[in-house]
């Protein structure tokens, strides 16, 4: 007794049996309307039993492990499972949107361009019913709460296919020393050989393998679909794990060599009303009723243009299934296969074909009329006959999609109407029907010849040779016959070519009379081949098609391009564990957990967290920054500010390497002192600055900003080994090394003198500009006399392990001096007050330092600098180039956006851009709103009036100088 | 993503490495003699080649450190790699490898190709 499974199917309950996909069991249900249509809703069945599936895909499941658009055919039935038809409303069987069936001549192929088109406004009134009726399933709202992950391999071959190749192949490489991995998109190895019907499954080889298992240097991935293959054999595979908490897996492999053997889809043929549930592919219906034991019909009808699909005719024949007519469309065959058929007294409709078909929701009828000699035209009246289920065959397309990813080059084999690898590009083989060797004893033959040289190149040894002499039942003396000629208006059929877009014969033809002529537009302009099964079934019909009708050979039209992923791989796997606290890296300072106690928010600035503010009670943006920019003004504000980039820079050149590097001089600077400086581009534009500190002779630490330490660092390095080899100069990051302890404010030195009362703090001893290393408790700091504020203020350089030790005996000790902690919100105002810029504020790149009004740090001695040349090019030595100066609004409460255009006048439209603003805030210690800006010609401008003319208002500015507190630094050195 | 040799550390995925563009361009020694054009060639102009071209290319996930490669552009494929300030070598027989049958200029996405009239 086989298991019964249960499940539901639009909310209606059925039961299936263990090994059913959820297609074969609702067909064994008797349910043939999977789904409607995308654009004339028209219902649709499976027409397939495998990933080329365009027609049953459903939504799976419900809320949020719900996923839209799975293939019917590849979903393993489960207790349980809940699935949902899609693109119908109400319901499946009864679906409003149908009408565009009947409206059909009104939305042909380009309709949704031509309604971008003509009429112009019209766009409007479309958009939102096009946009209503786009798109198949509905993704899911809530967090997907399964994981997925990310597997990387490495292997000497990779296999790709468990057919009868592929698993030879591995046989055949099984008793050497390489690393191999077989990789199989269904649950069950074996390909084709499953669909055949128990009496031709007794094959000596298959019986072994069979037994093929994992072993040692064996491993065989089930589920799994190689979806990408990319440059130096590297590829990517999804697997379906379904089990709680592990959903799917991405397997990221290199592989020395790859032995593709992948398969053949079997084709379609395009006849009027195609696409009824109950109509085929032949060889799948005969996966349904031998693999599935699913009698999928009652009198079946088989047209073909091959001898492969006798083979269903016979299995169903077998399985006491009344196969009513064969119609091929060749003038006769004498393959084995048909001589059987003849045998059993089946009857064959020579040089014939399909014309129409009737029944709703599914076939009833087939119409069958004779063809000329050319396949052209009917002769005489179609004969009809009633049946339930209709099985073609349009002959086999290698699957090259791999193949083609790996840019091998394709040839055109006439015989067969089939695009075949001819040119490798990258280190691999293609075998059996992927390369369009069909029959099972060549199959063998090949795989054999192409293992043994592949293996040699190893240096190893092939396994025994295996011979079967076999049935040949594929290809042989197929009639390709692209459009199956009508009784009808060629304007009024019916004839679908890619099932999953609806898109139609005559489609391909209006656009071929609309002027299309590449196969890649006309692809784009009628979407055929564009939908989730990305055309595996329908590509090489419209390309059939075009060439028909434009009298093209299809060797000349060449194929779309074969593109990743070959089957849908969900946003799921491809993010993997790299979610949510994983997408990024974070990086955060020894003192974060303190931050986090004190209530801050926190900001991101490249990787780092940095707290933003700390809100007190109940405090909100503006009122908690106001209180921390007044707290040091006025007592001690400290900042963490250890995400500041350090390069710690050693060696006997390095005063010529900052020479080079920085705008000005550092030949002179003295030990113990610091200067700040200013890194430019060779383009003469602003990239980077900070304060650099020379600790003895020879050894400096640069700050840089906490955005640009790393691509400072990366250019710097550039420099030295690249330009300047032979400077001694040694670069080494030391960020996360030091922590820094910035101390700001009046009381500042009396807070440095408690924390360590052994050193001598007066201006004397330690003026503005200049360092110290000061050990307290064993451990030695770098202290900086630097400020980014304009207050008196210490930089505390801790080596990291004791940074919050010393962060915590701050607070303790500066109690009295009411020391605050502020964030980089009230950093950015401090600064503001003062007219500091911010690199990447107040710059964007296009920036000099003339612009800045910096002409004092740029060195007029030195013979070059990185970037010197740069500025008297004659754009940079204009007097009208945007320039740094500060803005005042009219009305002091007035804060401006930053962002916000300035210009001169308002009274005529269109008005002239003169500037930006790069900073706004408010200043509470002018009590009042302040702003940077970058104004063109504004260093002439000063006092001069500008507008900003925002969406509700217009508001009034004035331009001033920068530096809006204590312009004669009595408080910097105080 | 393909692999590249780093000569300090051995093959790793290109997703380590960083390309600093076309190699071989020296930063002049007298800027202040040179025009503005002559300059902005030094600056700006890079060549754009389809096939064998010198690049410069950094480890930078890595070691840090920089090195030439001789990339052919249109196939990635890697023909040799060599150290800073040594000369480009001289490659031959890697004449423009068209795997899918493109063209010697333009996008390479022409697995399509319609006959003119």
């Amino acid at each position: 007794m086989t298991k019964k499974i249960y499940f539901t199917f639009d909310g209606k309950k059925y039961s299936g049996i263990e090994g059913d996909t959820l297609a074969s069991a609702l067909i064994r249900n008797g349910v043939f309307v999977i789904g409607r249509s995308f654009k004339y809703h028209r219902p649709r069945g499976v027409i397939s039993a495998g990933c080329e599936e365009p027609n049953g895909i459903v939504q799976l499941e419900t809320g949020n492990i719900t996923e839209p658009n799975v293939r019917a055919t590849e979903i393993e039935l489960y207790e349980g499972l809940k699935a949902f038809s899609q693109n119908n409303w109400p319901n499946v069987n009864f679906d409003i949107g149908s009408i565009n069936d009947l409206l059909s001549r009104f939305i042909p192929a380009g309709f949704y361009y031509k309604t971008f088109m003509w009429p112009k406004k019209f766009w409007e009134k479309y958009e939102f019913f096009i946009r209503k009726a786009a798109g198949l399933g509905k993704s899911p709202t809530a967090d997907d709460p399964d994981k997925y992950e990310h597997f990387h391999y490495h292997c000497d071959l990779l296999i790709i296919g468990g057919g009868a190749s592929g698993l030879y192949a591995a046989k055949l490489a099984k008793n050497s020393n390489l690393k191999i991995l077989l990789i199989e998109q269904n649950s069950q190895l074996g390909g084709e050989h499953l669909s055949k019907q128990n009496s031709d499954k007794d094959s000596p080889l298959f019986k072994k393998l069979e037994k093929l298992n994992n072993s040692s240097n064996l491993k065989i991935l089930k589920n799994t679909t190689v979806f990408a293959y990319m440059h130096s054999n590297y590829l990517l595979a999804s697997q379906k794990i379904n089990k709680k908490n592990l959903r799917q897996v991405i397997w990221k492999i290199r592989a020395k060599k790859v032995v593709l053997a992948t398969g053949s889809i079997e084709r379609f043929l395009t006849f009027n009303n195609n696409d009824r549930p109950g109509i085929i592919l032949a060889n799948s219906a005969r996966k349904y009723i031998n693999y599935y034991s699913n009698k999928i019909g009652k009198e079946i009808v088989i047209f073909t243009n091959n001898d492969s699909a006798y083979k269903t005719a016979l299995d169903f024949h077998l399985k006491n299934v009344i196969v009513k007519a064969i119609v091929d469309v060749r003038k006769g065959s004498d393959g084995d296969l048909v001589k059987k058929a003849k045998e059993l007294g089946i009857k064959i409709f020579f040089n014939s074909a399909i014309i129409n078909t009737e029944g709703r929701k599914r076939i009833n009828k087939v119409f069958i009329s004779k063809l000329d000699g050319n396949f052209k035209k009917l002769i005489g009246n179609p004969e009809k006959i009633l049946c339930d289920l209709l099985c073609v065959s349009g002959g086999w397309t290698p699957n090259v999609n791999l193949f083609s990813q790996s840019r091998g080059k394709l040839v055109y084999r006439e015989s067969d109407a089939t695009f075949i690898p001819n040119k490798s590009f990258q280190e691999e083989i293609s075998i059996g029907s992927c390369n369009g060797t069909f029959n099972l004893d060549e199959i063998l033959e090949e795989t054999y010849d192409k293992m043994k040289k592949l293996l040699d190149g190893f240096g190893e040894k092939i396994d025994e040779k295996y011979k079967e002499n076999t049935e040949k039942i594929f290809q042989d003396k197929m009639q390709h016959i692209w459009i199956v000629p009508t009784n009808k208006n060629f304007s009024k059929t019916k004839m679908f070519v890619d099932f999953q877009n609806d898109v139609t014969a005559k489609d391909i033809k209006l656009a071929l009379q609309e002027g299309y002529k590449s196969i890649e537009h006309i692809k784009r302009y009628t979407t055929t081949g564009m939908a989730t099964d990305q055309g595996k079934i329908s590509n090489i019909n419209a390309q059939g098609i075009i060439s028909d009708l434009s009298g093209v050979p299809i060797n000349e039209l060449g194929t779309t391009t074969f593109r990743l992923p070959y089957t849908p791989v969900s946003f799921g796997a491809m993010a993997g564990r790299n979610i949510k606290e994983f997408f990024d890296v974070e990086r955060t300072t020894p003192m974060h957990q303190w931050h986090i106690n004190h209530g801050a928010k926190f900001e991101d600035v490249g990787q780092w967290k940095r707290a933003w503010y700390y809100p007190k009670d109940n405090e909100d943006m503006s009122q908690a920054v106001n209180r921390e920019v007044a707290a040091t003004r006025r007592g001690i504000g400290i900042l963490d500010a250890s995400t500041l980039g350090k390069i710690d820079i050693k060696g006997k050149d390095s005063s010529e390497f900052l020479n080079r590097v920085y705008t000005n001089s550092w030949s002179k600077l003295a030990v113990e002192k610091c200067r700040y400086g200013l890194m430019l581009g060779d383009d003469g534009m602003v990239i980077d600055d900070g304060v650099t500190t020379r600790i003895s002779e020879n050894h400096y630490i640069m700050t840089t900003t906490t955005g640009g330490a790393a691509s400072v660092m990366s250019k710097l390095e550039d420099w030295l080994q690249t330009e300047w080899p032979d400077l001694k100069v040694y670069l080494t990051s030391v960020t996360e090394q030091f922590a820094t302890i910035s101390l700001n404010g009046p009381f500042a030195n009396d807070l440095m003198k408690k924390l360590y009362p052994n050193f001598d703090f007066s201006k004397e001893n330690f003026p503005h500009m200049s360092f110290k290393a000061v050990e307290s408790d064993g451990i030695v700091c770098r202290i900086m006399r630097i400020s980014f504020t304009g207050e008196m203020c210490y930089e505390i350089n801790v080596p990291s392990s004791y940074a919050k030790d010393l962060w915590e005996k701050c607070f303790k000790l500066g109690k009295e001096y009411n020391i605050t902690p502020y964030g980089t919100e009230a950093m950015h105002v401090l600064r503001a007050e003062k007219g500091f810029i911010i690199v990447g504020q107040e710059t964007d790149g296009s920036v000099t330092p003339i612009d800045l009004d910096m002409n004092w740090i740029v060195s007029k001695n030195k013979y070059d600098f990185i970037g010197k040349r740069a500025l008297s090019r004659s754009d940079t030595i204009k007097e009208d180039r945007k320039q740094l100066v500060g803005i005042l609004t009219k009305d002091p409460n007035e804060i401006l956006e930053e962002g916000a255009q300035l210009v001169e006048s308002i009274s005529a439209l269109p008005m002239t851009m003169v500037g930006h603003i790069t900073s706004s805030y408010y200043s509470p210690n002018l009590g009042r709103s302040i702003a940077l800006a970058l104004v063109r010609g504004g260093l002439k401008k000063k006092g001069g009036k500008l507008f900003a003319p925002m969406p509700k208002k217009t508001i009034e500015v004035k331009i001033t100088d920068p530096v809006f507190i204590d312009p004669s630094n009595n408080r910097l050195t105080a | 993503m393909f692999l590249i040799k780093c000569p300090y550390c051995g093959e790793r995925e290109q997703s380590e490495f960083s390309c600093g563009g076309e190699a071989h361009i020296v930063r002049p020694k007298n800027p202040p003699d040179l025009t503005d054009d002559e300059w902005a060639d030094y600056l700006f102009m890079r060549k754009n080649i389809k096939g064998v071209q010198f690049e410069r290319w950094n480890h930078s996930n890595g070691c840090r450190r920089w090195f030439n490669i001789a990339r052919n552009t249109a196939t990635d494929e890697i023909l040799k790699i060599y150290n800073m300030g040594e000369r480009p070598p001289k490659i031959e027989g890697n004449d423009l490898k068209t795997p899918s049958g493109e063209p010697e200029i333009g996008s390479g996405n022409i697995s399509t190709s319609f006959k003119k009239e």
